[in-house]
């Protein structure tokens, strides 16, 4: 009588999935990789240094060619102008200056008085080269540390495959949260940071509670091979893992169309994140259990000695 | 699991109370609150720039500036020192790279010219070391009469830390004058300086205020030249060509030693000049700068003297008559906002070193507006599909659910009014995904629930068992990314804190309202209806 994402008492093979599973998470991180060496992320002031400027124009809508020959003139390297949000508004993005920080707020002043007349300064913000530098450096050192520090406390509350798997899994989502930034050239901010952290954030509570549950069947069910375990673990889940999924993403998808231009892109990773965080705990951290060699021995010989087992369950 | 003692129903209820009566000021306007009752909180919660406009200003000692100027003031303090009487011959001193060296010439008063020099070593006392003497420069002294002052690391490092506190002061100064609310200016790291004005609806005025040296000075000028003669050949000794602030610029030739600085400046203020009706800036000298001033502008009636602002000329006017009773006017060609702002530095009084911005950010409150707009209306339809589809999904229960997860943000909002943190975009990304955690401990609840019900249990038995099984799950996954959320609140700075906060915040609440409030909404429904079917 309820809504229900699943039908009850599913049986997926969900392990016999991962002969597929594991090269494709592998082949579309191994990509990612690839492509954050080749084609590179779209660094934001925040890493690279340089100035972004929105600006609301006066007339409607707005001059965007005139307001790119207004800059070329100010001889400022390169520099993108583009339209952000609503017609009368345009986003200017500049290159960091040479000569440090003087020549920086020297630039940005040249700019405010060049358009002074013409627009509204909405937002301005200059990030100089030894401040970008340490951004970076002090939002990958909190991630690293962590994920390190994630891994001990797994390792200490379930078994040293769990901490690792669920380690791996994080570390894929990232990999690929990072492919997406590259592939659609969002402008990978600070906020970028926080959107990744949210998707760690999500990947780790979905990956533990269904370990939580796979640990909890590997008590009940001595002598059951591994790989059916595990389906049965993440079938007897499915409904929750969906439904949560769903409700985060409801959410997310409403802050998207309706939360204005400055969240845009946050919320777009976010969003891919749930995704990659619920498809990673089914299809990565469970089998990296196997992978793992969480619990030894044969399928056939389990198999035969699980029969009283099933009665039971 | 469904029973709960009375003193734990009325302490869950006081909770819930508690983070309403903290959140409730947030909606309603400055007069209402005025009204309030005392005993109720009122404080509101904290925007952040990205939220609410405003400026964010990063500025960093200029150490080399600083080194050179204090240099300078080190080779004349030498000068002085050695042509006390008995004089000691001197010659080549100067400054080499990031040292002064001066050479003595009469080799058999080395030795006292050591000792008298040995003062100006300058033991400094350090805040760090709990109050220990550390020089400020080391001196070594070899047997051909050179003499070389170097800065201690120590020193050096101790000398930026009290300019930073200086500047800080005076940048607290000149904040309050320009009447921004509640401005947040504090050290960062070793020489780093963070002002942050939420709400300044003119950050370009603030940051013009804030960067500025503003050292004020008052130089006769040399007349035996014109400053384009002194350009184009070169100034005569003791004297040095400063351009005017007029565009384009003049250059005026002034003697190199000021006769009076800004530190002598007791008040300025504005006036308006009673002849051409132009704003001008008053200001008067303390004792000493007056007894100073009267004698300087006795001596030189008819002459022109420069009032000079950070190696600017601002203005040139011929002493007419002896100014005795230790105030003056500055007049050039300012806007009232302009001499205000003069005003406001001058009483303000001047930084002890260069400042440079390194980071800026500034957010006019436009945009600021826009956003909040458009996150509220996000919010609002993102709570309204999560609540409905709650409730399609799991029926009375979704229901209790909604409420405990409206509780949730309630107590969020509530903490982080109480605390004073401040909200930040990543800090709702922050809060999304609590809401996504809280969502989740109610489906593994229920699903729970659902599956012992399946597995043939009485209603009340799976209502029991659901609760006791989802805990662990729970707390094994909030404790998870709780850890996650402090590692990050230490090592992060800015908008992953503000991540972080929200992030830990978040977890507190999502497991007690799961643990408690939907634990007690569930059983009150129970006793009342006792079922032995549930609606799940």
């Amino acid at each position: 009588m309820y809504l229900k994402l699943v039908p009850e008492n599913t049986n997926y093979r969900f392990m016999w999935l991962r002969k597929f599973s594991f090269p494709l998470s592998m082949a579309i991180a191994v990509a990612s990789i690839a492509l954050f060496f080749t084609v590179g992320l779209n660094y934001g002031i925040d890493f690279k240094g340089g100035t972004v400027i929105e600006m609301k124009t006066n007339e409607s809508p707005a001059d965007i060619a005139a307001i790119r020959a207004g800059l070329g003139e100010l001889n400022l390297g390169d520099i993108q102008v583009q339209q952000f949000g609503g017609p009368d508004e345009v986003l200017v993005r500049i290159q960091q200056q040479e000569g440090g920080e003087l020549a920086q707020q020297a630039a940005v002043e040249n700019v405010r008085s060049a358009f002074a007349d013409s627009v509204e300064f909405r937002r301005v913000e200059v990030v100089g080269p030894r401040v970008s530098g340490e951004l970076a450096q002090a939002g990958t050192l909190a991630v690293v540390t962590a994920l390190v520090v994630i891994l001990f406390y797994i390792w200490f509350r379930f078994e040293w495959q769990f901490a690792v798997g669920a380690i791996v899994t994080t570390i894929n989502d990232i990999i690929v949260t990072v492919g997406l930034f590259v592939v659609l050239q969002l402008d990978f901010s600070l906020s970028s940071i926080a959107a990744i952290l949210t998707i760690i954030g999500y990947s780790l509570n979905d990956t533990v509670v269904v370990y939580d549950r796979i640990r909890e069947n590997l008590r009940r069910y001595k002598k059951l091979a591994l790989p059916e375990l595990i389906d049965r673990s993440i079938n007897e889940m499915l409904s929750r893992t969906l439904m949560t999924s769903v409700t985060t993403l409801l959410a997310l998808i409403a802050l998207y169309t309706f939360g204005g231009e400055v969240i845009r892109s946050f919320t777009l990773a976010m969003i891919f994140g749930i995704v990659i965080g619920t498809y990673s705990s089914i299809f990565l951290a469970a089998p990296m259990l196997i992978f793992l060699n969480l619990r030894p021995g044969g399928p056939e010989k389990a198999k035969e000695e699980d029969d009283g087992a099933k009665a039971t369950a | 699991m469904l029973y709960f003692a009375r003193w734990k129903i009325a302490l869950i209820i006081l909770v819930v109370l508690a983070g309403l009566a903290s959140t409730l000021p947030n909606f309603l306007s400055p007069d209402t609150l005025r009204a309030w009752p005392d005993w109720l909180p009122k404080r509101q919660i904290v925007l952040g720039l990205d939220l609410q406009g405003g400026a964010y200003l990063l500025y960093e000692v200029d150490r080399k500036d600083y080194e050179a100027k204090r240099l300078t003031t080190l080779v004349s303090d030498i000068r002085r020192t050695l042509r006390e009487e008995p004089r000691i011959g001197y010659t080549g001193l100067g400054i080499q790279g990031s040292s002064v060296q001066v050479r003595i010439r009469d080799l058999t008063r080395l030795d006292e010219a050591k000792t008298r020099l040995e003062a100006l070593r300058n033991p400094l006392v350090s805040s760090l070391f709990g109050g220990q003497e550390i020089d400020e420069f080391a001196i070594t002294a070899s047997d051909d009469g050179l003499v070389r002052f170097e800065f201690t690391e120590e020193g050096l490092a101790q000398r930026v830390r009290s300019v930073v506190q200086q500047s800080i002061e005076v940048i607290r100064r000149r904040v309050d004058e320009l009447g921004t609310t509640e401005p947040n200016i504090q050290r960062q790291g070793e020489d780093r300086i963070l002002v942050e004005a939420p709400g300044e609806s003119d950050p370009q005025r603030l940051k013009a205020l804030v960067g500025q040296t503003a050292q004020l000075t008052f130089h006769m000028v040399d007349t035996s030249m014109s400053g384009e003669q002194a350009l184009q050949s070169r100034p005569p000794v003791g004297s040095i060509v400063l351009n005017s602030v007029d565009d384009p610029p003049l250059p005026y030739l002034v003697e190199e030693a000021p006769l009076l600085s800004g530190e002598d400046l007791t008040d300025a203020q504005v006036s308006f000049d009673q002849r051409t009706n132009e704003p001008v800036v008053n200001f008067r000298f303390n004792t000493a700068g007056a007894r100073k001033f009267a004698v300087v502008t006795q001596q030189n009636v008819g002459r022109p003297f420069a009032i000079v602002l950070d190696d600017e000329v601002i203005s040139a006017p011929v002493i007419r008559e002896p100014i005795t009773g230790g105030s003056g006017q500055i007049s050039g060609s300012f806007t009232v906002e302009t001499a205000n702002d003069l005003a406001v530095l001058l009483r303000a009084g001047a930084l002890p070193a260069k400042l440079t911005v390194i980071e800026e950010r500034s957010i006019g409150p436009g945009l600021g507006q826009d956003s909040i707009d458009a996150g509220k209306l996000a919010s609002y339809i993102g709570a309204a599909a999560v609540v409905i589809f709650m409730i399609l999904a799991y029926g009375r229960f979704g229901v209790i659910a909604d409420l405990a997860l409206a509780a949730n943000v309630l107590l969020i909002f509530g903490a982080l009014t109480f605390l004073q943190a401040t909200l930040t975009l990543p800090g709702i990304a922050g809060i999304v995904l609590t809401i996504g955690m809280a969502v989740d401990a109610n489906v593994l609840i229920f699903e729970r629930i659902r599956e012992e019900t399946r597995a043939g249990r009485s209603a009340i038995s799976a209502i029991d068992a659901g609760f006791s099984r989802a805990l662990g799950t729970i707390l094994d996954a909030n404790i998870t990314t709780l850890i996650a959320a402090l590692i990050l609140f230490q090592l992060g700075s800015g908008p992953i804190r503000g991540f972080a906060v929200t992030l830990a915040i978040g977890i507190f609440t999502t497991v007690f309202s799961a643990f408690t409030l939907s634990r007690l909404l569930i059983s009150l429904w129970v006793r009342k209806r006792r079922p032995s079917q549930l609606p799940i």
